[in-house]
This record gives structure tokens, C-alpha cells and sequence, in this order.
């Protein structure tokens, strides 16, 4: 789970990392009441989604006086950012985060993420901050020093120091630095992150360390334990028919094809996408209704694949192992007596009472393809799509 | 011969008395597996089909000597399962459960570390040496005793690879669900290394999907030591970058992990990339014609 720039910045905060004044707004009002209390000379407006690029979108403004930033966030506010990270639809800004200006001396990165291959948190720390840390890596890794942690010895002041001095700081500015390190650390162990990340961490002409970016991601298994995480969520960044897949435990995640694709077990929903673009079309979908799925869930999940209007075909592709065959054709059959479905279905059941859910099919009256296997399900459902767009073209 | 479990393995399920446990315990007893013991802390003297039930994996290790462990507990209780099963000597530890937090995994991990246990997933659909022992949540039925050995991200992909080698009459020596999770116990190293030393494994296939550089690393690890043909399918050609897919693990982040260079990698050192899922069957038939003439 992502949270926004405000929100990861409170929690910086809070554990001892220093982050700009500032304060998040939803009216243009709000944001000149916080320039006139801080009376600073320059002040920094900044679109609140969960995107990066706000800056090359226009989502950033560093302004000088209340009448300014009032004016700058009533810009922002409600605008449509499109960066390259939020696609080409962008995203609707509903706040901003109003900060004083710092002097900005040098821009660092610093960011903690899990290393999967060594199995541990990795700290990494450049002097080349302020851009995407994957193009430093890719064309000077040797500018990014990485301390490894193992999370039961926890983070020592050894480890700080290696990447302080390894950075090239005077010892005068390794306690300030090592503040900072062990405040994103103890972020991210401490509320299950899977990335936490300060980018730029500015070192100020005034000689401090000033958290001046950053960004959080949460590990969606340790929410049940941080309530307090789990309230940031913004459902606003999140895609409606996801927001409606994840209210039943439903694994969806809409694509821009037009093939709708429902599916048992991630990999193999993985590989009926794939399959279906080797047929020669393009998967609508990434929908996996999981090993225990009930009929309820299916149900939901067929309607909500259903309701994507770029659906033109749809392909269920089951192989049940925990997931009953027969529970499958129950839920499909629901869902097709309460909505109105106008498009080609071409099932795939394989596994676990199979025969049971055959026959529940069969006798349902609904009008569907059997195919059997993988492969003639894919080049059924592309055949259906093109018959189907055939008639279009006449009608 | 078979890789991990077989005939000699005497399992305790640890959560035997919740409704997944037991239903899996059934499963497993009925596919011919060694359930001996099941531990469910506060239900110690209760048995569930027979089996008797402990308070602690120590218990059930001293009286029914066990060797291997099923887990079958929620996620808040899993990593605390698997430290338990590993500090009564354990060897080897099958973990099922799904959605327990990675921190959790990582500590897990490293304690392992230090004991000598074995993990096995987790979020994995368990292992199964076909027609000896089972300890997961596969459906038995579809597989076969042979000699091919499977490794896989991914559960059901496994099945549909698993039926398609079972109706062209390919047996398998073992399976293996390595997890879909970020943090795992075995790897595709470890078990690559495994199947290449077993006599009874002719050949191996490696079930792949998007996120991380497991199947990179496993692809190097293929170049230097493993004699035995492989073949590799690799979900998630069509996933965009960035978004989840489903496992913990499957993410495309910061542009690497990709399927495509996974594919680019295994071909380089040698192994024979399927493209299409549904031929993954058909591939190791060829393979094993070829091998054969």
C-alpha cells in the first residue's frame, strides 16, 4: 500500500528525521492561512498522488507570498497531473502540501527497500540524489553504497557510520546523518515496509540534513498489525473496480485489452494473459479469484470483470484444486442471471469435480464455449472476439 | 527416487484442528502420507482421526518421531509456527499459509540460518513425491510417479504443467511449490542442485514468473552444474510494470524482473523456454524422445 508525501513525511517526523515546515491543504484557503502563520519568504506547493514526476507535470510550485500560493494551490488543486508515472489519464489532485523553502546545498538519496535475494533489509545512500536511484544504478552503481541489516541484530551505529564516511561526510556531520538513517530504518522495520525511500534528502546550506521528499510503500501482510497505517489509505488513487475486487478478496487489475480474463491461482492467471496475446489478442484483465474462492466471490468477480466496457470476450480458465469446479459454475451462473451479458464466453474447467461442474453448466441454459485445455481455450476465445466484431461491422 | 519426502516421512501438521488443517490432513492421509502427529497449542490429548494431537512440535517430535512439518496456521501465527518447528529439530518444514507479513519471513529466515532446517515455502502449495507422500494442498489425482522433477512459483500453473505431463503418460519424481512470496525458504538454486544429483530425476522443468532474480540466479547456477535438460515457462510476458500480480513477489519494479529477460537469461544457459503454457508438455516429451533415441 502506497500513502502520499504528507503522510510519510508526519511519520519521518515522528521518528526524529527532520522534514520541512509544512502543512497539507484541500482548499486554496488553507494553504494561504499557512503561509501568512509561517511568514516564510518561499514557499513550496506541492501536488499530493501517488505518482513521482509531480515536478515535470506542474504539479510543483515554489512561490514567495500567501496571495501566491493561495493562487498556485487553487491551480493545483482539482487539476488532472499526468506524469510519467501515472499514465496517460493522470490523476485528479485533491490536496497540496504547503512547506517553507529550504537552501538546498546538495541533494542525496537515501532509501531502505527489501533485498529478496539476501533476504534482508538494504539500506542504499548516493550523492547522486534527487533522480530515479535505477538510472544511478544502472550507469554509476558505483555511487550508491549499500550497509545490509539483518532486522533480529537490528540497525547499529556502525552501519550509519560505513555509509556516512563511505559518502565522504566529515565526522561533524555523521551524528545529524545517522539520525536520519536510523529514523528511515526504524520507519520501515518497525510499520512493515517494503520501501521507504528520501529522495532528495537535502543537506541545507545551513549544515543540517532535511528530509525534503518521500515516499512509502507498505507491506499490504503486516497491515493487520498498524491501524494507523492502514487509515492512510487514499481511495482515491486507486482504480474503482480494484477498490470493488478488493472488498470480496479478489485479486483484480484492470489491463487495456479487451479479452476479460477470470482466472484461479496468480501464476496461472499470469499465464492466461500471456496465452491469449499469443492467440493473438490482448488480455482485459488480470483477475485471480484465488484457491478458496466461494461462490459469492466468483460471482463478484465475474461482475466486475463484466463491467469494464473494453470487455468484448470474456475467458474463464480454471483448473480447481482447492477452488471446487462446481463452485465455479455456481457463481458463474449467479452472476450471469443478474447482469445482462452480451459477449462470448469460452470456459476452460479442469480439476477438482470437474464432472459436477460440467453438467451445473450445461444444464444452466447460459450460452458459453467449452474448450479443453489452455491452448484451444485461448484460440477459442480469440475466434469468438473476432466473430463477434465481424457482426459488428455488418450490423 | 524422489527429492525431500517420500516413503520414510513422518509428518505433523501444526494446525491440524482448523478447518484448513484438518481438511488437508484428510487429503494427505488418504493420498498415503505419514501423518503421525498434529499440534495445536491448548488441544494437546485430542485426536483428530485418530492422530494424535500435542501442544508443542517438541512434543510430537519425542513421541511420534516426526521429520517433517506441515503448517497450517494463520498468518499472524506462521513465522512463529515455522521458529517452533525449526527449534524442535525439524527437518524439514512445509509452510502453506499465505499472507504472512515479509518482516516476519526475513527474521525467519536468517534464525534458519543457524538450525539446519529446511523451509520450504511459504504461500506455497506444498510438495509431492507422486504415489509416496504428499504434504500440501495439490490435488493428488493429477500426478503420476516418473522422473521428472518440477519447481514452481506457482500453484495452479503447476497443476495445469503437472496434467499435461500425467495425460502424455510423463511421471513426475517430485514436485515442488517453492512460494509466491518475497522472502522463501528452498530456492530454484537449491533445488536445481537437488534434482541434478537425484538418480531418479531424468530431467527437470521450472515454473517461473515475473518480480526478482530468482530464475536469473538460476539460470547461472544451470550454465555451471546442471547436466540434466531443463525447460522453463515464465508467467507474466504481458504484465505491466509496476502493478502486483497477485504474489507478494510478482512485481516488475524499477524495470527488472521482467519475463523477458528471464526467458533471454535461461535460454543463454541453455534451457529450453516455452513461450506457450499449454506446450510445456509437449516440449519435455520432445526433450525426453530426443534423450531416449
Amino acid at each position: 500500500m502506497k500513502i502520499h508525501e504528507y503522510q510519510a513525511k508526519e511519520l519521518l517526523r515522528a521518528y526524529g528525521v527532520p522534514v520541512p515546515k509544512g502543512r497539507v491543504a484541500e482548499t486554496p484557503e488553507e494553504a494561504r492561512a499557512f503561509a501568512e502563520e509561517t511568514g516564510a519568504k518561499s514557499i513550496v506547493v506541492k501536488a499530493q498522488i501517488h505518482a513521482g514526476g509531480r515536478g515535470k507535470g506542474g504539479g510543483v510550485r515554489v512561490v514567495h507570498s500567501p496571495t501566491e500560493v493561495q493562487k498556485a494551490a487553487k491551480e493545483i488543486i482539482g487539476m488532472t497531473l499526468i506524469t510519467p508515472q501515472t499514465g496517460p489519464m493522470g490523476r485528479v489532485v485533491r490536496r497540496v502540501l504547503i512547506e517553507e523553502a529550504v537552501n538546498i546545498k546538495e541533494e542525496l538519496y537515501l532509501g531502505v527497500v527489501m533485498d529478496r535475494s539476501k533476504a534482508c533489509p538494504v539500506i542504499m545512500a548516493s550523492r547522486e540524489g534527487g533522480v530515479e536511484i535505477e538510472k544511478v544504478a544502472a550507469e554509476a552503481p558505483e555511487k550508491i553504497i549499500k550497509e545490509w541489516v539483518d532486522p533480529s541484530v537490528g540497525l547499529r551505529p556502525f552501519h550509519a557510520n560505513k555509509l556516512g564516511y563511505g559518502l565522504g561526510f566529515e565526522a561533524n556531520q555523521i551524528g545529524p546523518l545517522r539520525a536520519v538513517i536510523s529514523g528511515l530504518y526504524r520507519t520501515f522495520h518497525e510499520k512493515d515496509c517494503l520501501l521507504a525511500e528520501i529522495n532528495p534528502l537535502v543537506l541545507t546550506e545551513e549544515g543540517g540534513f532535511v528530509a525534503l521528499d518521500a515516499k512509502m510503500n507498505f507491506d499490504d501482510h503486516g497491515l493487520f498489525r498498524h491501524k494507523e497505517i492502514a487509515l492512510l489509505r487514499d481511495l482515491h488513487e486507486e482504480a474503482p473496480l480494484e477498490i470493488e475486487a478488493s472488498k470480496y478478496n479478489l485479486n483484480y487489475i484492470k489491463l487495456d485489452g479487451n479479452v476479460g480474463c477470470m482466472v484461479n491461482g496468480a501464476g496461472l492467471a499470469m499465464a492466461t494473459m500471456d496465452i491469449i496475446k499469443v492467440a493473438g489478442a490482448e488480455p482485459a484483465n488480470f483477475l485471480d479469484v484465488g484457491g478458496g474462492a466461494t461462490v459469492e466471490m466468483v460471482k463478484n468477480g465475474f461482475k466486475i470483470l463484466m463491467s469494464d466496457p473494453g470487455v468484448k470476450a470474456v475467458l474463464i480458465n480454471i483448473f480447481g484444486g482447492i477452488l471446487r469446479c462446481d463452485t465455479l459454475a455456481k457463481g458463474v451462473i449467479e452472476a450471469v442471471n443478474e447482469v445482462k451479458v452480451n459477449v462470448p464466453i469460452v470456459i476452460r474447467l479442469e480439476g477438482t469435480n470437474v464432472e459436477e461442474g460440467r453438467r451445473l453448466l450445461n444444464s444452466s441454459g447460459l450460452q458459453f464455449t467449452v474448450a479443453i485445455g489452455m491452448k484451444e481455450a485461448a484460440e477459442k476465445v480469440v475466434l469468438a472476439l473476432k466473430s463477434a466484431k465481424g457482426t459488428g461491422q455488418r450490423a | 527416487m524422489s527429492i525431500l519426502v517420500d516413503e520414510k516421512t513422518r509428518v505433523v501438521v501444526q494446525g491440524i484442528t482448523g478447518n484448513e488443517g484438518m481438511f488437508h490432513t484428510r487429503q494427505m492421509v488418504e493420498y498415503g502420507t505419514k501423518v503421525v502427529a498434529g499440534m495445536t497449542p491448548g488441544k494437546g490429548g485430542q485426536k483428530v482421526d485418530g492422530i494424535p494431537v500435542y501442544n508443542t512440535v517438541f512434543d510430537a517430535v519425542q513421541h511420534t518421531g516426526a521429520n517433517a512439518s506441515a503448517i497450517f496456521v494463520p498468518p499472524a501465527f506462521a513465522a512463529d509456527a515455522i521458529l517452533e518447528a525449526a527449534e524442535a529439530g525439524t527437518p524439514l518444514i512445509v509452510c502453506m499459509t499465505e499472507g504472512i507479513p515479509t518482516m516476519d519471513m526475513v527474521i525467519v529466515k536468517q534464525y534458519l540460518k543457524a538450525k539446519g532446517s529446511t523451509l520450504i515455502g511459504p504461500n506455497t502449495p506444498g510438495v509431492i513425491s507422486p504415489e509416496k507422500c504428499k504434504i500440501g494442498v495439490m490435488a493428488g489425482y493429477i500426478h503420476k510417479a516418473g522422473t521428472i522433477g518440477i519447481i514452481s512459483r506457482s500453484g495452479t500453473l503447476t497443476y495445469e504443467v503437472v496434467d499435461q505431463l500425467t495425460k502424455k503418460g510423463i511421471g513426475q519424481s517430485t514436485c515442488v511449490g517453492i512460494g509466491g512470496d518475497q522472502i522463501i525458504g528452498l530456492n530454484y538454486v537449491d533445488l536445481l542442485g537437488m534434482f541434478e544429483k537425484d538418480s531418479g530425476t531424468e530431467a527437470i522443468i521450472m515454473i517461473g514468473e515475473i518480480g526478482g532474480t530468482a530464475e536469473e540466479e538460476a539460470a547461472q547456477f544451470i550454465e555451471r552444474n546442471v547436466r540434466k535438460p531443463v525447460v522453463a515457462f515464465i508467467a507474466g510476458l504481458t504484465a505491466p510494470p509496476g502493478r502486483r500480480m497477485g504474489h507478494a513477489g510478482a512485481i516488475i519494479a524499477g524495470g527488472k524482473g521482467t519475463a523477458k529477460e528471464k526467458m533471454e537469461a535461461l535460454e543463454k544457459a541453455g534451457v529450453r523456454v516455452v513461450r506457450n503454457p499449454a506446450l510445456v508438455g509437449e516440449e519435455m516429451e520432445a526433450v525426453l524422445k530426443g534423450r531416449r533415441h
